[in-house]
This record gives structure tokens, C-alpha cells and sequence, in this order.
């Protein structure tokens, strides 16, 4: 656990333009991630997830947003302010990412095998023949059977989860130091998506490759994730090793989503508590920003402080942060 | 590494180009393959013709107005005792040399004018959209008459002024494509993967966008075969060089003595611009099916 963070990331800020002004999409974001750790995200849409992943690859949608503060060191090099050429060579590189729709995430004009090579001949600088056959390794290496000939398949003539298997090959032709996963399951079958997982566990062992899981899915951050991040309207608001997060949450949105899981809070509690629902939905952007506890509309805790200032970062012992006035109260 | 493979079933199917489907597509539309045979015949009547057939077109061969079919003369004669046969082989390798430059050239500037409109959007396509919109709205046929009085009657500049004027179809259709393509994931796969701009737009989404292009461009050729008869019809042309459209212009004043003079070559242009229609409406579908499959 003292080994140097591969990436980290520090009081990131990306800013989008609205009709009604600039608006903080990622307010204050900081982690960080050590080589082959799992990092999951978890947190209902539109709560800062996949813009933390499109920051991280230098993708924030232009021109409206940009990264207005924080840096992101990928092994010491801030990304933040690297420029696009330099990004260029980063993405798809030392990080890469897999998509949620491995449908419409593959290029329908070439084949697997072209797709992958061609960024092994634009990354790694290989030789045509040589990339093919890398490709056809890191085909055989996802699980894809008959990896020679399906090189040589179009993605619409392969089912979903031979797709994915695909666009993980991919992601991982080049050996990238950070894989960001966003979704990479939610359009698959149920038993495709635990071969999906099995496959990611096992070539991040292998590879050393570290891990961001984008998620809302809670069974799926206990199943692959060592440390989680909760995310709220674009802050943190937890973060910790995921069982100790599980087992005792200190911010009532987290236990408000792992109360959603029905299997999971019983394991746990070895009880069975009423599946609860958040109630409410996501603050509108214009309210993202705001000195307060952006939750505080949905929380029964919530008092007059949680809605005149924004709840400061507390530590509750190896590494647990969570956002709250009321962290003590949360049960 | 890993063997995780064998829950997977192998897949039966065997991989197959997408192109082995269009083609098949293309079989399937019977008037498609006709249009394509005929225009095949034509192309090569045009490359061949000329030399088998050995008469020259510009030497007046016999008299005047002589009826087709008789005195060996296969079509007959023109006003000044031309063989019309010949003069409809040269006028092929006119007419389909102008409409396939042409359209290259009508869809080379409009490829790149709506691909960069619909890739970049914000100011860059509405410059480019007002400016294919000016485009549009020229009055094509007096528009190109202007080049061609300007810069004289050569065919490169009947050419250039074809082309110049029928580019905003495959600017429209290039960037309506783009403007949806490059909202799709791929795109973004691919650009979260390191491609760079250029690449973006000709390596990911302009081979997806090709289906509809290449059927308008297919139909251009047409649409620029007629366009050149236009122009020399009425005179817009190079005097001394055969076309279809020159053969009825200068036959024009003698319409009602022999009309076949002015028939057959126009029956030509029918002919030919007909074939290039079914091919373009068998391209058609023979790439949209694939697309709705993906």
C-alpha cells in the first residue's frame, strides 16, 4: 500500500459552459492510484464519473469545458497541462479505455485485428506484419476463439461479449500503465459480463496494468474493486478501502446506494433491512458548486449548516474520507 | 495467458468482406446489373470504338444528310457529311472523360468542404455551410457559361466549371453524414485510443461515411455527362473536338430535315446517363441493407 501512486490526481477542477455559466462538473478531486490496484467509481449519472475519466485522458468535451484547476500526474508527468500532441501520444498508450457500448465502440469498416494493429504500428512504431501478429496474441490472449481467423472478422460479424473482449485487447495492445473501464459490462449479459470481470482481473495481474472501474453498479465494485471513490454532483464524497466502506459507510449517500443492493446489505448485515431508494434525483448543474452539501436536498440528516457550507474532507482511520457534517451519524 | 475462451461457442459463421455482401446486394437488383452492362458496353465503345471502327469523325465522308442505314454508313450523316457513328464513338470518350473528372472533382471539394463542416462544427461549418449555401443557390448552367466565356473553351475548364458548381450535394450529404458519425463512440474510442484530427476524419469516419458519397457520386457522373452537353450545345465548347453535345448543337438548325442527326447522339446521352442512374440506384442498395445491419 506504500508504493508510489502511478497516478495521481490532485484538487482536480473541470468547468463547463451552460446557458447559465460556468458550471463545475469535478469540484476539488483528488486520488490517487498505485500500479494493479482496482479503483472503482461509483455514483448515480451525471455525478462527475465519466467526466473524471475524460479528464484523466485529456478528453474533456471542447470547447465548453476545460480542466480550470488540479493537476493529474500520470508516473510524475503532469497531464493536465501537457499538450495535445504530447496527449496524443499518451492516450491509447500509457492509458487507454474501454468503452460501455462495445456495440457502437468498434470501428465498423475494419476488422479486429486491423483495429488493433493499427494502433500497435501507431504507438509502438511496428511493422505491419508484426503488429498483426501482436494483435492476433492479444486476441488470443482476451479468450477469443480461433483468434487468427476472427483478426480477421468485422465487429457486426461478433457477438457483444466477443466485442468487448475486442475492445479490452485494445486497451491493452500497448501495455498502458492505467486502464479506465467505464461501464465496460452494462450492455452485456449477466454471464458474459462475470467472464468480462474474470478476464480484467486476470490480465491486470499479469499486466500490473492499474484499474479505474467506473461503475453504478455496487456488486460489481465488491467483486473487482480494493478501494472505492463515491461521487456526488462532481465532489467526492467518500473514499476508502471498499470493505471497510461497505461495512460501515460514513456518508449517507453511499449507505443510501449500498442500501439499493438488495443481496449485498444482507450479506452484511446479516439482517434484512427494507430495500431503500435514494429518494430524489441529482442536483441541476447550476446548483454543482455551490458552498454546501450539494446532497443535503436528499438527506434526512441534512440541517442548516449542511445547506449554508460545504462539508470538509474527515478521516476516518487507513485512508476512509467521507464528506459529511453528519459522518457519526450515518449507521 | 488466459484461457477463459470455452464458455464462449466458436462462431459458425465465417468472416466475410462487406464488400462480398454489397456485391451480392447489387446482383439482387436486376435493373442495377442492365445499367451496369450497358454502361459497361458504352466504356468500352468509347476506348475501343474509335480505332475498330476507323472513320474519322471529322472528315466529311459522304453527303450530307444521308439517312442511317444506307450507302454503308451505319447512322447516317450530319450536316456537313460527317459519319454520325463515328462521331457518337469520339463524342463517348468526350462526354464520359468530362463526367468522370468532373464528379471527381465535384466530390473531391465537396468531401473535403462537409467533412470539415461536419467534423469541426462551431464557426468553421457555418463559413463553409453559407459558402456551399452560395453554391447552391448560383444558377448552375449560367454560372459555369461564365467560366467557360472567361477562361475560354478548353475541356479543362469545362471541366473545372462543372465541377465547381455541382459540389454542394456531396458537401451536404458529407457533412449530414459526419455530423452523425462523429457522435458515436467509435469516434471517440478511437480518439481516446490517440488518433489525432486528421486521422479522425479520414481513417474513422469518413470510410463509414463512403455508402451515400459514393452513390451520389455515381449519379454525378451523370448529372456532369448531361451538364457537358448543355454547354456545348450551345456552343460552350471546344469547336474542334467532338462531343454528344456538340454534334446536336451544331445539328440543331436541321432538326426538322433529319432528325436523326440530333436523335441518335441525344439517344446517347439518354442511354448512358439511364445506365449510370441504375448503377447508382443499385449502389444504393446494395450499401445502405449493410449499413442498417451494423
Amino acid at each position: 500500500m506504500d508504493r508510489e501512486p502511478i497516478l495521481d490526481v490532485k484538487g482536480l477542477r473541470v468547468e463547463l459552459s451552460t446557458r447559465n455559466g460556468v458550471v463545475p462538473v469535478l469540484d476539488g478531486l483528488d486520488f490517487s492510484l498505485r500500479a494493479s490496484e482496482t479503483l472503482a467509481f461509483v455514483g448515480e449519472s451525471g455525478c462527475g464519473k465519466s467526466m473524471t475519466a475524460l479528464a484523466v485522458m485529456g478528453l474533456v468535451p471542447q470547447p465548453v469545458g476545460r480542466i480550470a484547476a488540479g493537476s493529474i500526474c500520470l508516473d510524475g508527468e503532469d497531464l493536465a497541462s501537457a499538450t495535445e500532441a504530447r496527449m496524443r501520444n499518451v492516450r491509447g498508450n500509457d492509458v487507454s479505455m474501454i468503452f460501455q457500448e462495445p456495440m457502437t465502440a468498434l470501428n465498423p469498416v475494419y476488422t479486429a485485428g486491423e483495429q488493433i494493429a493499427e494502433l500497435l504500428r501507431r504507438h509502438q512504431a511496428m511493422g505491419r506484419r508484426a503488429a498483426w501478429e501482436h494483435a492476433v496474441e492479444m486476441l488470443a490472449a482476451v479468450g477469443i476463439p480461433d483468434p487468427r481467423g476472427r483478426a480477421s472478422a468485422y465487429p457486426h460479424q461478433m457477438s457483444g461479449g466477443q466485442r468487448q473482449r475486442v475492445m479490452i485487447a485494445m486497451a491493452l495492445a500497448c501495455r498502458p500503465k492505467v486502464l479506465i473501464a467505464d461501464e465496460p459490462t452494462t450492455a452485456l449479459d449477466v454471464t458474459v459480463q462475470a467472464q468480462i470481470f474474470e478476464l480484467l482481473k486476470d490480465l491486470r495481474r499479469e499486466t500490473g496494468t492499474a484499474l479505474i472501474l467506473i461503475t453504478h453498479d455496487m456488486g460489481v465494485v465488491a467483486e473487482m474493486a480494493e478501494r472505492m471513490i463515491v461521487m456526488y454532483a462532481g465532489r467526492k464524497v467518500e473514499d476508502g478501502i471498499v470493505e471497510d466502506v461497505i461495512a460501515a459507510p460514513k456518508h449517507p449517500y453511499t449507505r443510501g446506494l449500498i442500501s439499493c443492493v438488495p443481496h449485498l446489505a444482507e450479506v452484511l448485515t446479516e439482517e434484512r433491512p427494507d430495500l431503500t431508494e435514494v429518494p430524489g434525483v441529482v442536483p441541476p448543474l447550476t446548483q454543482f458548486g455551490r458552498d454546501m452539501c450539494l446532497f443535503s436536498s436528499r438527506c434526512v440528516l441534512a440541517d442548516d449548516r449542511c445547506r449554508t457550507a460545504r462539508p470538509a474532507d474527515r478521516q476516518f482511520g487507513m485512508g476512509h474520507v467521507a464528506a459529511c457534517w453528519h459522518a457519526e451519524e450515518v449507521a | 495467458m488466459t484461457d477463459i475462451s470455452k464458455p464462449l461457442a466458436p462462431q459458425i459463421e465465417k468472416p466475410r468482406p462487406p464488400l462480398a455482401e454489397a456485391v451480392e446486394m447489387f446482383v439482387r437488383n436486376r435493373a442495377a446489373v442492365a445499367g451496369l452492362v450497358v454502361l459497361v458496353l458504352i466504356v468500352l465503345a468509347a476506348i475501343f470504338g474509335p480505332s475498330l471502327y476507323g472513320t474519322d469523325p471529322y472528315e466529311m465522308v459522304w453527303a450530307p444528310f444521308t439517312p442511317p442505314g444506307s450507302e454503308g454508313y451505319l447512322l447516317g450523316t450530319d450536316y456537313l457529311g460527317r459519319d454520325l457513328f463515328a462521331g457518337i464513338l469520339a463524342g463517348a470518350r468526350v462526354s464520359l472523360t468530362i463526367g468522370l473528372a468532373a464528379a471527381f472533382m465535384s466530390v473531391f471539394i465537396g468531401i473535403t468542404v462537409g467533412a470539415v463542416a461536419g467534423f469541426f462544427r462551431g464557426w468553421v461549418e457555418e463559413v463553409l455551410m453559407r459558402i456551399t449555401e452560395f453554391f447552391q443557390v448560383l444558377p448552375t448552367l449560367l454560372f459555369s457559361m461564365v467560366i467557360v466565356s472567361l477562361f475560354g473553351a478548353s475541356f479543362p475548364i469545362i471541366t473545372v466549371a462543372i465541377g465547381i458548381v455541382s459540389w454542394t450535394a456531396v458537401a451536404r450529404i458529407t457533412r449530414a453524414e459526419f455530423l452523425r458519425i462523429r457522435e458515436l463512440e467509435y469516434v471517440m474510442a478511437a480518439r481516446a485510443s490517440g488518433a489525432g484530427n486528421f486521422r479522425l476524419i479520414f481513417g474513422v469516419v469518413l470510410p463509414n461515411a463512403l455508402p451515400p458519397i459514393i452513390v451520389q457520386a455515381a449519379l454525378m457522373v451523370g448529372t456532369a455527362i448531361l451538364f457537358e452537353a448543355g454547354l456545348s450545345f450551345l456552343g460552350l465548347t471546344d469547336p474542334n473536338v467532338v462531343s454528344w453535345g456538340q454534334i446536336i448543337g451544331s445539328n440543331r438548325p436541321y432538326i426538322l430535315d433529319a432528325n436523326y442527326t440530333v436523335t441518335l447522339p441525344g439517344l446517347a446521352i439518354f442511354v448512358t446517363v439511364l445506365a449510370i442512374s441504375l448503377v447508382g440506384d443499385g449502389l444504393n442498395d446494395a450499401l445502405n441493407p449493410r449499413l442498417r445491419a451494423r
